[in-house]
């Protein structure tokens, strides 16, 4: 900043790019001339680069290289740290680490102690200074491939990160030579990715963001509504996540080695880190292939271990996970209010999300109308490893050119605070049932305002007076029996103690979204509309709740205006229970 | 946004609707909610623009001043203040995260042996006692992480204790169980810690007898297929809520299962027949606790039932309505008694009243007939003194002779005995106090010729009184 403050405007060119910094792995994008989202590979051709560092004798190996350092060098090995970047040494969980430099206490900070230079002695590196090694090495993975020196960079983080580890994130980067422009939420990076497309259609929907990660999953619910996301509910798990994924085959491998040599690879630290690795290589290519091979030299007692297995009966032996993993989906559309139904998109973020079973579990539990946006369920869907990266970029392509200052200010709680729709507002129309008329939905719920919605309606065949009717609308769930054809014929009362638990699974309920009509708003009526002619309404509601109504005829001029009072903020104290 | 097609027709206008130029505002909004939108993408930037007005100018196009630029900057700062309040009535998506462990940990607990896993509380490992059976997933994976952020090996190893990490692989199994729904169930199946004993006689005389059963059925309850499962209720419970209770508890459906009480595990290396006779021995000793358990429940259920004062009450009611039937019917009998009784007293009275009434009918007729003797004396008197004072019928002056007298008197006593006594009165009255002989005989010549036209008396009978 300083720079900027000597009284000239110019400073040295920005390049962005967008970063997606995880725990196992990171990835870095940039934007095209074209405005296309792209993924830089490193200079091993990684476009997943593992967050691992590690050290011999004073040489820092960075990615994939120092990932297979877990075998021979394990305790000079750093990996598993950005989740401890920012933390007390009393709040973090040292598991991931187990294999690899384990963390410690050092002053009111995190770090780990690793051989990082020639001489033999130990060196106390805190986790700030791996984070900015780490993204030094990114950067100039970046540079090398863009040609030119990037100095500023969109970070996705998690939801849940504190004030204090975005400060510490920024910090680091910094020391790393990279300016933070903005740290975006990884859900909305996700979703970003795919509305930056330019076959995507604008559109209000509800997405649900399940970021599945190689230690930990994040789910979101996200509303988009004309392109401003707001984010509905979040739940964190770090107990289901592409590690137990890994842990089911090394459990299924490490059994089936001590059928034939009665010794458990598992028992001894480096079988288990060599295992560990060929399994998330088998997990891998099961995600692509019907059938994956583990072959691991020397496994254990210099043995060697060779061996196939099939998805079947892999996604046998992971069902329980998988079946955690729909679990938390579900329970954050629920944290968030809302039914299966409800729920747009689902988008797969994460290098857990390629397995294909996972999708086609969601794809059972949602509605068809729900897309499922993963690899296996969708021809072009982008690669779900790469999203929050992609999203980075773009967002990182939007802000480069403004003032940081100007960023902070824009993204300030003053702006982003903003009143959002607890009830859908629409028009009601005619329906078959010609008493009750139908609601159709012009602006949803939580939509935030200020916003404007424009809808063009049909009017009777003959044309004439039509009356606009403007009234809240409140989604209702029915609950409809499927009527099962009785193949037996005995009466459902009957003996139903016994065969109770049946009739569950067999009564198919059909669930349907319904509209209930709430608070009428306001009533216009448009006149003398002519035959086959079109009544436009926009509907649109100020930054304080006030609501302006218009309707004239499509292509017609004047037309009928008014508006209604400001409504009430409502305050809300805290989330739903948890 | 572009505009929404909807291809269903708006209504007619209603002939009596009336707005102000074609408008009328009816309704408000319903209260909006805090939220934070995210600062992302085009559109966002649009948003910021709008709401804020701020500068975001594109240094490379506007060649501004910077004194410009931090003046306007200047007005439009936000401060931290700002942000506070900003966020005060913001809805949050985030859960709190608790740090602290919030059941006390037992000394005893955290030098136990991972080996005995199976005689662990996992519930007391993870610190979840005040939950047990109702913890939900998110509240075990939340109470794993806060045990592993505490006990976690590599974090003590590196604050420099020993490398003790036998409680830790405590909290790992703990996990393990709670989280596969399947053995959950069986740890939950015989978790006695989860049990609440039903309360001894003692105790159920002196304390509240649905304070003592309810936790009894609530925690029993939990191994029930269907649920919800029926209230133990209080005193003011329907009878048909009471009878569906105990019936439920009679017909009890659970799914407690023993497999985790096994004593033996067939490992996957011993033979075949082994494994079957381990097998078989674990399904006998579970069929045999699943019996003892239903056998417990009935005689739990059993005694609950027999202390149940409601059950009494409605037994009690129940009698009463019964007693209350018979006594109706005692007395409706007792009433068609009475009801008999007093018509045949009436009926007696009747015909006392009667005879009586016959009686003095009787009595009043003597007297009757007596005075009309007396009157038929008197008028008989009458008669024959009124020919007596008339001279016989002689004109005054001649003297009757005993042969006419006898004449006269015989006549009158002729009369005298066809006449009914009627007629006799009103000849009487005729007579009564007449003395001119002449008025006599022809009240009696009339008399006797009325008598003969009646054809009482024959012409030429009457011999005296008829010439």
């Amino acid at each position: 900043m300083s720079s900027q403050e000597d009284g000239e405007i110019s400073s040295p060119e920005i390049t962005a790019i967008g970063i997606s910094f995880g725990n196992s792995n990171s990835s870095i994008a940039y934007t095209s001339g074209e405005g296309k989202a792209e993924v830089i590979a490193n200079e091993e051709g990684d476009r997943q680069i593992p967050s691992v560092l590690s050290y011999i004798e004073g040489e820092e190996y960075h990615g994939t290289q120092a990932k297979s350092q877990l075998v021979r060098n394990s305790r000079n090995t750093i990996a598993y740290f950005r989740d401890y970047l920012g933390k007390d040494f009393d709040s973090i969980d040292p598991t991931p680490c187990h294999a690899s430099a384990h963390p410690q206490k050092h002053e009111s900070t995190i770090a780990f102690s690793v051989q990082d230079k020639e001489s033999e002695a130990q060196n106390i590196v805190t986790v700030s200074e791996i984070t900015t090694r780490h993204i030094r090495r990114l950067a100039s993975s970046a540079s090398d491939f863009l040609g030119k020196s990037v100095n500023a960079a969109v970070i996705t983080v998690p939801t849940n990160v504190t004030d204090e580890q975005r400060e510490a994130l920024s910090e680091a980067a910094k020391a790393a030579g990279v300016d933070v422009l903005q740290m975006i939420s990884e859900p909305t990076a996700a979703v970003l990715a795919y509305d930056a497309r330019p076959e995507a259609i604008l559109k209000d929907k509800i997405i649900v963001v399940a970021d599945l990660g190689g230690t930990r999953s994040d789910m979101a619910v996200v509303a988009s509504r004309g392109g401003v996301y707001s984010i509905l509910s979040t739940s964190h798990d770090y107990e289901t996540a592409g590690v137990q994924l890994d842990q089911v085959l090394i459990d299924h491998f490490a059994k089936e080695f001590i059928k034939k040599n009665k010794t458990d690879p598992r028992e001894n630290e480096r079988s288990l880190a060599k295992l560990k690795l060929e399994a998330e290589a088998t997990k891998k290519a099961l995600s692509l292939g019907g059938n994956a091979s583990c072959s691991v030299e020397s496994l254990a007692d210099g043995i060697d271990f060779s061996s196939t297995i099939n998805r079947t009966r892999y996604e046998l032996l992971a069902g329980k996970v998988f079946g955690a993993f729909t679990r938390l989906i579900e329970e954050a559309v629920r944290k968030a209010d809302l039914d299966i139904l409800d729920v747009d998109e689902v988008i797969l973020s994460g290098g857990t999300s390629h397995t294909p079973k996972i999708s086609q579990n969601l794809q059972r539990l949602f509605p068809p109308t729900t897309r499922i946006l993963s690899p296996s369920t969708l021809p072009t869907a982008i690669d779900p490893s790469s999203l929050s990266a992609r999203g980075a970029a773009i967002q990182a392509s939007l802000v480069q050119e403004f003032e940081k200052e100007d960023i902070e200010q824009s993204t300030h709680p003053m702006v982003t605070v903003t009143p959002h729709l607890r009830n859908a507002i629409g028009v009601m129309v005619v329906s078959e049932d010609v008493q009750k008329g139908l609601f159709s939905a012009l602006i949803e719920k939580e939509t935030a305002v200020p916003c404007r919605r424009t809808g063009l309606f049909a009017v009777p065949r003959e044309g004439g007076d039509v009356v606009v009717k403007i009234c809240e609308g409140l989604r209702d769930i029915k609950v409809s029996k499927k009527e099962k054809p009785k193949t037996n014929g005995k009466p459902a009362s009957d003996d139903s103690d016994l065969d109770s638990d049946e009739d569950e699974d067999g009564d198919e309920e059909i669930r349907e979204k319904v509209w209930k009509i709430g608070a009428v708003l306001a009533e216009a009526a448009v006149k003398g509309v002519k035959k086959g002619g079109k009544v436009e309404v926009t509907i649109k509601v100020e930054a304080d709740l006030a609501v302006q109504v218009e309707a004239r005829e499509a292509g017609g001029k004047g037309g009928v205006r008014g508006s209604l009072g400001k409504a009430r903020v409502a305050e809300n104290g805290s989330a739903g229970s948890g | 946004m572009a505009a929404v097609q909807f291809s269903l027709p708006l209504p007619v206008l209603p002939q009596d609707w009336v707005g102000e130029k074609d408008f009328k505002a009816i309704g408000q909004l319903s209260s909006a909610t805090q939220r934070n939108i995210e600062p992302v993408g085009p559109h966002f930037l649009a948003h910021a623009r709008r709401v804020s007005k701020l500068p975001l100018i594109n240094r490379n196009i506007f060649a501004a001043t910077n004194s410009d630029l931090q003046q306007k900057r200047h007005q439009r700062t936000f401060s931290e203040d700002d942000r506070i309040q900003a966020q005060e009535n913001v809805k949050k998506v985030e859960d709190d995260d608790v740090g602290e462990i919030s059941e006390p940990e037992d000394p005893l607990m955290l030098q136990r042996d991972a080996k005995d896993w199976k005689g662990q509380d996992h519930y007391a490992v993870l610190g979840l006692t005040k939950h047990r059976y109702k913890a939900t997933e998110t509240q075990i994976k939340r109470a794993h992480r806060k045990k592993v952020l505490r006990h976690h090996p590599d974090k003590k190893a590196a604050a420099g204790s020993s490398e003790d990490d036998s409680f830790f692989k405590c909290i790992q199994k703990a996990t393990e169980i709670l989280l596969d729904p399947v053995k959950r169930r069986q740890f939950d199946s015989v978790d006695e810690a989860a049990d609440v004993e039903p309360p001894s006689k003692k105790q159920a005389q002196k304390g509240s007898f649905f304070k003592l059963w309810n936790p009894v059925f609530v925690a029993e309850g939990r191994f029930s297929k269907t649920q919800p499962v029926p209230r133990l209720g209080d005193d003011k419970s329907k009878k048909e809520e009471v009878e569906e209770f105990y019936n439920f508890w009679y017909n009890f459906d659970s799914w407690r299962s023993f497999e985790y009480q096994d004593e033996d595990v067939p490992d996957d290396n011993e033979n075949r027949d082994q494994k079957r006779h381990v097998e078989r021995k674990n399904n006998n000793a579970r069929k045999k606790k699943k019996t003892e358990d239903t056998t417990r429940l009935r005689q739990l259920v059993d005694d609950c039932l027999a202390g149940d004062e409601r059950i009494k009450r409605f037994k009690k009611e129940e009698r009463a309505g019964k007693d209350k039937k018979r006594l109706e019917k005692e007395a409706a009998e007792k009433k068609e008694k009475e009801d008999a009784q007093r018509a045949a007293e009436e009926k007696e009275r009747l015909r006392k009243e009667a005879e009586e009434a016959s009686k003095a009918e009787k009595a009043e007729g003597k007297k009757a007939k007596e005075a009309a003797k007396n009157a038929v004396k008197k008028n008989k008197r009458v008669l024959k003194s009124s020919v007596k004072d008339a001279n016989y019928l002689l004109p005054a002056g001649q003297e009757a002779g005993a042969k006419r007298v006898d004449q006269v008197l015989n006549d009158v006593e002729a009369v005298m005995a066809k006449i009914d006594p009627e007629e006799m009165a009103a000849l009487a009255g005729k007579l009564g106090g007449m003395k001119v002989a002449e008025e006599v005989a022809k009240v009696w010549s009339e008399e006797a010729k009325r008598l003969v036209e009646v054809g009482k008396v024959k012409e030429g009978e009457l011999k005296v009184i008829g010439s």
